[in-house]
């Protein structure tokens, strides 16, 4: 076992929201772009939901990230050198990566935002059709889906205890991310009242993705060996069965009923499920 | 000018006066910490934003059932291979002239994924300033050919400084010396950790006693990146195939 002696870099609540609006833009593209590049025409308005809800969230993520800095005006240092003015990207440094990732994901969810709200009008997709629109949210969904998973990459790529003692935790929130942002739009379709057979898709989806988180927590716990007892303090066991509440409950509701309350019951339960994933990696491995 | 340096930080010779952390916080103007008292003799407790120079108590019983100091002014290591260097987003660490690792202060942006990155818990973040800081190797002392505050005023010459190459020399010597006297738990950290530390320490006991990563540990934060990166790619392909399996599933067709 690697053996290291790390402060802990305090961040906190701001990068704990971070994560889980990151994931949940990322992932509400990514499910978008699927709705419409294999759905049918009832699944339009979900589709056009989900293009409508990521740039908003998406929005809130670099004004936590600036806000979290030392010294917020020098955001900018992230993506212009700020002695030469060349640019700053280093490919082996996930903030680095990840930086220039939010930025070019946003021109595509900023793109689709516009599209689905001249849509919301016209009925039909305005500037982007055919190939070029299928390119287009496929494209921005390879992003979406990077945002929502090289978050847990940035925490592995340290020497702090848990986080850089396993690989699984990119894939654990890209799984986490995937699940909560099915149950975010399952949750505005329903509240919409949009079409049925799209939120059956979602929540159908969703199975698949709870299904996978459950399976990358087990490879998270079995990758971290010894160095997981960590976590058997009890403020951290009661997150942990935060955890399991918010996968589990919901995973049996959507197998047992369709109904609407208990869909919504599971979809609000991911979302908590989903919050405390991040908060006890992020907090868990700093305390 | 340019030359590489290092320390050479003997703790045999170390008897805990700490006259390298004043002489540290007074060149750097560095306020410090309120003294926190615990059951020893250390109220420093940690390297960090305030404490550049950290000397660290260890108290053990000898084998004859003696109890033995074992004293270490612990320091940044400005290692030729530097975790906080090879993650910084800002290349606001660089490394100087004298080949040492120094964070720009007027290019940081206080993100502190350094002080996730660094092993040897050197880098603390600064509330008041909004930047990550650590020792600077006295970069301004080195630019005007002093000698950094620290090795300058220990008096029993425990801290000694010179150029990398002398200071190998002189710590290989000792050692031989050392272990020619009998001692033969002394052992040489920092001359393989991290493609080779500028900050040689010589030990009476384990690393991990003095909070040093063993050598096996010495790895940097871009180990996990493939394999991170790789899962996340194995995710995103099994969660797209859920996805599209159960978009497909019933709804299209009915």
């Amino acid at each position: 076992m690697i053996e290291h002696f790390v402060t802990p870099p305090q961040w906190e609540w701001y990068i704990v929201w971070y994560f889980f609006l990151g994931g949940i833009a990322g992932g509400v593209y990514a499910l978008g772009a699927i709705l419409r590049l294999m759905g049918d025409e009832r699944d339009a308005p979900v589709a056009r939901l989900a293009f409508l809800l990521s740039l908003p969230v998406l929005a809130v993520c670099p004004v936590l990230l600036t806000l979290d800095l030392g010294r917020p005006l020098r955001f900018w240092h992230m993506m212009i050198d700020s002695r030469t003015f060349g640019l700053n990207f280093k490919y082996w440094s996930p903030m680095s990566v990840g930086v220039w990732v939010l930025l070019i994901f946003s021109v595509f969810a900023f793109v689709s935002f516009l599209e689905a709200l001249a849509s919301l009008r016209s009925g039909r997709p305005p500037f982007l059709r055919g190939g070029l629109a299928r390119a287009f949210v496929t494209v921005g969904a390879v992003f979406g889906l990077f945002l929502a998973g090289y978050t847990g990459v940035l925490l592995s790529v340290s020497n702090q205890p848990i986080w850089s003692d396993t690989w699984a935790l990119g894939a654990l929130f890209l799984a986490s991310g995937l699940s909560v942002a099915a149950a975010t739009l399952s949750l505005v379709t329903r509240l919409g009242r949009h079409e049925q057979s799209s939120e059956a898709k979602l929540t159908r989806a969703d199975r698949y993705f709870i299904i996978l988180e459950l399976a990358l927590l087990v490879v998270f716990f079995v990758s971290l060996g010894a160095a997981g007892s960590r976590f058997l303090a009890p403020r951290w066991v009661a997150l942990w069965v935060a955890v399991l509440i918010g996968t589990l409950v919901p995973l049996a509701l959507h197998l047992s009923t369709q109904r609407r309350v208990p869909a919504m019951l599971a979809a609000v339960l991911t979302l908590v499920g989903g919050l405390a994933l991040r908060m006890v990696v992020v907090f868990g491995a700093q305390m | 000018m340019a030359r590489t340096v290092g320390f050479f930080t003997d703790t045999t010779l170390c008897i805990g006066c700490k006259a390298c952390e004043v002489a540290c916080k007074e060149w750097n103007q560095l306020p410090g910490h309120a003294p926190e008292f615990g059951d020893g003799y250390d109220n420093t407790t940690q390297l960090d934003e305030q404490n550049w120079r950290h000397v660290q108590f260890h108290e053990r019983t000898t084998a004859k059932g003696g109890v033995a100091w074992s004293m270490m002014s612990d320091v940044c290591k400005h290692c030729a291979l530097a975790s906080c260097m090879e993650v910084c987003p800002t290349n606001a660490i660089i490394r100087t002239e004298f080949d040492t690792v120094y964070i720009q202060p007027n290019v940081c942006n206080g993100c502190r994924d350094c002080i996730a990155a660094c092993p040897y818990h050197v880098i603390g973040f600064d509330e008041a300033s909004g930047l990550a800081r650590k020792c600077t190797f006295c970069y301004d002392r080195l630019q005007a050919n002093l000698t950094p505050a620290c090795a300058k005023a220990c008096p029993t010459e425990s801290i000694k400084f010179g150029d990398l190459t002398t200071m190998k020399e002189v710590a290989g010597a000792r050692l031989n010396q050392l272990r020619g006297q009998g001692m033969s738990e002394a052992r040489l950290y920092g001359d393989t950790e991290y493609g080779g530390l500028h900050a040689l320490f010589l030990l009476t006991d384990k690393p991990e006693v003095y909070g040093l990563p063993p050598t096996e540990s010495a790895v940097l934060p871009s180990r996990n990146n493939a394999r991170g990166y790789l899962g996340t790619l194995v995710t995103a392909a099994l969660g797209l195939v859920g996805a599209v399996f159960a978009f497909r599933e019933r709804g299209g067709k009915e």
